[in-house]
């Protein structure tokens, strides 16, 4: 099951947030940064997969955007890691249908003002 | 103006806030904008209402607080338009949780949209539900969700069938009413539905087991659903990378593990489908990828056919090779998962999990290290050892420790030759001695000593890896005490098996005293260094000069046992000379977890018994006693040594710890009075402890019941050659008047050769002023005490 997925930039902030189950305010800044942090100090040689606490994190990383998603045991890494790729492209799909202004609010800032998670299967 | 900004698009707000320069910037338009916000919601304007939650929903994700706007939303959820009931059920989403007090006020709004009729508000209203519903909300609006699940439109039902899933999440008890609906479910064509109603089921089994058994009348059906899928040339629609929705085939075959786990008749139907989507699936794509590492879960998973489960190691197997590390992490993971169920298998495909050990990404290494350990066996463990150790010399720091002890305990299980043994164990600890187990260090004393003939070996070999380097402190220790047991062997002559080494004892000792004065050595090092010292004093043949002055100076060191010790040994040195080369023997081979001490446990026990021998004078008394007494044929010094090291170390060294003031349960031998002079008697307790046939106790028992105390007491004995004897310390030297605390000593008698035993003792004493001495012979010993 997919216990949350995040969306962070570069610098280290959250750009989008969505718990599936529920984790209290100042936890979630902590589970964030710690998560965070770890994404970020991968190498390119490392592979996508990170153990954290109960956690298994897969992450993906386009540009300047790292997306991070969180499961439990028993989720199959490699079918989270294709969903990954599978949400961006719909991301992509979706936002270029409307002004080039909204596609930069989508590719840059993607807080999907409006949209909500097209595969909502978890 | 108030006006104007109130009706600030959207669009308008994000430009302004983009355009800020700086934070603070960025705070004081927001704070602004929401004043006007929180305006126009008092002022319940219903047109704009929508705009204004909108900009609020904006800054809330920015991460400002928004929580004013929450009636907001239920009054735009109740709103008859689309665009407010829109807005309204986001805001919902996003600022409704569980916790607040609000969540429940729109359970009546959702009811009523939900049985609208309207796809859209439907729709709507099921996206919220499944989003944020509480367990009440679910509770109460179960039956309106299930309705919809057999509605005419694929949307709606699709909305409802997630909203379904999440349900059941919150609330199992409801899974009696999505219980019927799912069998139709199975009939879709649509994927989205399919896909939900699959991990609707999947739910229901995970939390029921009555589910579970209803549900696996489907497997059928739902082998069926897969071959079509996989079998189904490319569609548009669903394909990626060649695959015919990779999602749904992943979530079936998950379904069918959960089905089919220790079920012998879903297992059998599911067979064949799973050795088709194993062959059939296109693996150059990660999609293809993923379905086949499901595949391969599932089959390990249930009772699947022998040569399936071979087929899913194969395929772990062939993922190692791929070139995309991903792929490597699962299939090393899941290798190690059936390591212990499947070894056969997994052993073919060891060369391929060595090579992997060589992976840059440390998570990816571990993986490999675990499971290369796991597959080291008798026929292999030669070159498993070399691929491990030179992982060893290469990796970090936190791997370390557990290569080293896991090379150690493959070596110990497998080894086939002591010398391979050893030299295994010598590498580890050159290479990693700081990162290995505490225990090796015994291990490896205890190995060499042991194996005799590889003695003279095995000190040259530690000699050279020192005088290479001191600062490994576990390899220094063995080192050091090798050359104290062997040094006679270093010296002389060369060895066959090594390359000839002249060494000098000059060197020798050098070497020692590098290792005492070595700021890198433990306190435990420099305890084994000098008693090696002390040691090579009845090996080498030079003159021990050199070795006394290091010993005298470490009498004044600041580290308390190596004063101890120093001290000890300095005495050895001084006053009991002659005793000296018969202490230093070479130590036998202590049974290995039989007495439970370590190296340095019995080396402290050795220099304990040391102390305990030089107080008490009995055992080179006991040799003038023999003279003396000329009744025992032709005693030599001798006799009486073994000292304190007896043929069974670890029967001694135990009894020493033990230090019994009573004896064991005793026997029933008959007491002996042997002595009476005015008031001070002698008695003689004697036990024969069953599991020693040779082993006599005998409990020398002074007791005073004149009116004057017994001072200075001591009693010795001798027995004939044959026998061997050993005196505990007594328990006292006096013995008071009137009957006060009887002194007590234990003696031990060994009678090997169950000969006729006979005693004689020797007691000295001062009494009522006057100084005693009494010597007698032992008569009427009972006949068990030696037969």
């Amino acid at each position: 099951m997919i216990k949350f997925f995040l969306m962070v930039n570069k610098q280290g902030q959250t750009r989008l947030s969505k718990y599936y189950e529920h984790v209290e305010i100042n936890k979630r800044t902590l589970l964030e940064t710690e998560v965070i942090k770890s994404c970020l100090s991968r190498s390119n040689e490392q592979c996508s997969f990170i153990e954290y606490k109960d956690f298994k994190l897969i992450y993906r990383q386009y540009a300047a955007l790292f997306i991070v998603v969180g499961v439990n045991d028993t989720e199959n890494e490699m079918a989270i890691y294709e969903f990954i790729h599978n949400f961006v492209e719909v991301l992509d799909d979706y936002f270029s249908r409307v002004g080039t202004r909204v596609r930069a609010l989508g590719q840059e800032d993607p807080t999907c003002h409006g949209a909500k998670p097209v595969h909502h299967n978890y | 103006m108030v006006a104007s900004s109130s009706l600030l698009k959207l669009q308008d707000l994000i430009q302004e806030i983009r355009e800020a320069k700086t934070q603070a910037q960025e705070r004081e338009v927001i704070q602004k904008e929401c004043a006007h916000i929180r305006a126009s919601f008092r002022d319940g304007d219903p047109l704009h209402r929508h705009r204004q939650l909108a900009k609020l929903l904006y800054v809330h994700l920015l991460g400002y607080p928004a929580h004013f706007g929450q009636m907001e939303c239920l009054k735009l959820i109740a709103s008859p338009r689309f665009t407010d009931k829109r807005l309204g059920y986001l805001g919902a989403m996003l600022l409704l949780d569980e916790r607040q007090d609000a969540h429940l006020l729109i359970t009546n709004s959702i009811k009523n949209d939900l049985s609208q009729g309207i796809q859209a508000v439907q729709g709507l209203a099921l996206c919220t539900l499944s989003a944020t519903g509480s367990a009440e909300m679910c509770r109460d609006l179960a039956t309106e969700v299930e309705k919809l699940l057999l509605q005419p439109s694929a949307y709606v039902r699709k909305k409802a069938v997630l909203t379904a899933v999440h349900m059941i999440r919150k609330v199992p008890e409801l899974s009696n009413i999505f219980l019927p609906p799912c069998a139709q479910l199975l009939h879709e064509h649509h994927h989205g539905i399919l896909l939900g109603t699959i991990t609707l089921i999947t739910e229901l089994c995970e939390r029921s087991p009555a589910a579970l058994k209803h549900f696996r009348k489907m497997v059928p059906q739902l082998v069926h659903i897969l071959r079509t899928l996989v079998t189904t040339g490319y569609s548009t629609e669903h394909s990626i990378s060649g695959v015919s929705d990779p999602f749904l085939q992943v979530q079936i075959l998950r379904l069918l593990r959960i089905l089919g786990r220790n079920h012998e008749e879903s297992s059998e139907t599911m067979n064949d489908l799973l050795a088709q989507v194993a062959t059939n699936t296109d693996t150059s794509r990660n999609a293809g990828n993923a379905v086949l590492f499901e595949t391969v879960l599932t089959i390990m998973d249930i009772r699947s056919a022998a040569g399936l489960r071979v087929l899913a190691v194969n395929i772990l197997g062939r993922f190692l090779l791929n070139s995309d590390r991903n792929i490597r992490y699962v299939a090393l993971t899941s290798l190690l998962r059936l390591v212990q169920s499947d070894h056969s298998a997994v052993q073919r495909h060891r060369p391929t999990v060595v090579e992997c050990l060589r992976e840059p990404d440390v998570s990816l290494s571990r993986r490999a290290l675990e499971l290369s350990l796991a597959l080291v066996n008798s026929s292999n463990v030669q070159a498993m050892t070399q691929e491990l150790q030179g992982f060893l010399e290469s990796c970090p720091p936190d791997l370390q420790a557990d290569c080293a002890s896991g090379i150690l305990l493959a070596a110990e299980r497998f080894a086939p030759t002591k010398r391979w043994h050893i030299d295994t164990t010598l590498r580890v600890l050159m290479t990693a001695g700081t990162h290995v187990r505490d225990d090796a260090v015994a291990n490896l004393t205890q190995l060499i000593g042991g194996a005799q003939e590889l003695h003279a070996y095995s000190v040259r070999r530690l000699y050279s890896a020192l005088a290479e380097d001191i600062s490994q402190q576990p390899l220094v220790q063995v080192a050091t005490w090798c050359i104290g047991e062997y040094g006679d062997l270093l010296l002389e002559g060369s060895c066959e098996e090594t390359e000839p080494l002249q060494v000098e004892e000059e060197e020798v000792l050098a070497l020692l005293e590098r290792v005492l004065q070595s700021h890198m050595s433990l306190p435990a090092t420099r305890g084994y260094a000098l008693t090696a010292l002390v040691k090579l004093s009845t090996r080498l043949r030079g003159d021990n000069n050199r070795i006394r002055q290091v010993v005298s100076i470490y009498s004044s060191c600041l580290d308390v046992e190596l004063q101890q010790r120093a001290v000890e040994y300095n005495t050895l040195f001084r006053k009991y000379d002659h005793m000296r080369a018969a202490i230093l023997e070479k130590i036998p081979l202590v049974e290995r977890g039989s007495s439970q001490v370590d190296e340095e446990a019995k080396e402290s026990k050795e220099t304990a018994q040391l102390s305990e021998a030089a107080p008490v004078p009995t055992e080179p008394e006991a040799s003038k006693l023999l003279d003396l007494l000329d009744l025992l044929d032709g005693p030599s010094g001798d006799a009486q040594h073994p000292p304190p090291l007896d043929p069974t170390p670890g029967g001694a060294l135990i009894h020493l710890l033990n230090l019994p003031c009573a004896p064991p349960p005793p026997a029933p031998i008959p007491h002996l009075r042997v002595f009476e002079r005015e008031g001070l008697q002698l008695d003689l307790s004697f036990v024969r402890p069953p599991g020693t046939p040779t082993l006599l106790l005998i409990t020398v028992t002074a007791t005073n019941t004149s009116g004057g105390d017994v001072t200075h007491f001591i009693c010795q004995a001798a027995v004939p050659k044959s026998f061997q004897l050993q005196l505990q310390a007594p328990s006292g030297d006096t013995v008071p008047a009137q009957g006060g605390l009887p002194m007590t000593q234990l003696l031990r008698i060994l009678n090997p050769k169950k000969a006729p035993l006979r005693l004689k003792l020797r007691l000295t004493y001062n009494h009522f002023g006057q100084s005693v001495q009494e010597i007698f012979e032992v008569n009427n010993l009972p006949v068990e005490t030696w037969q």
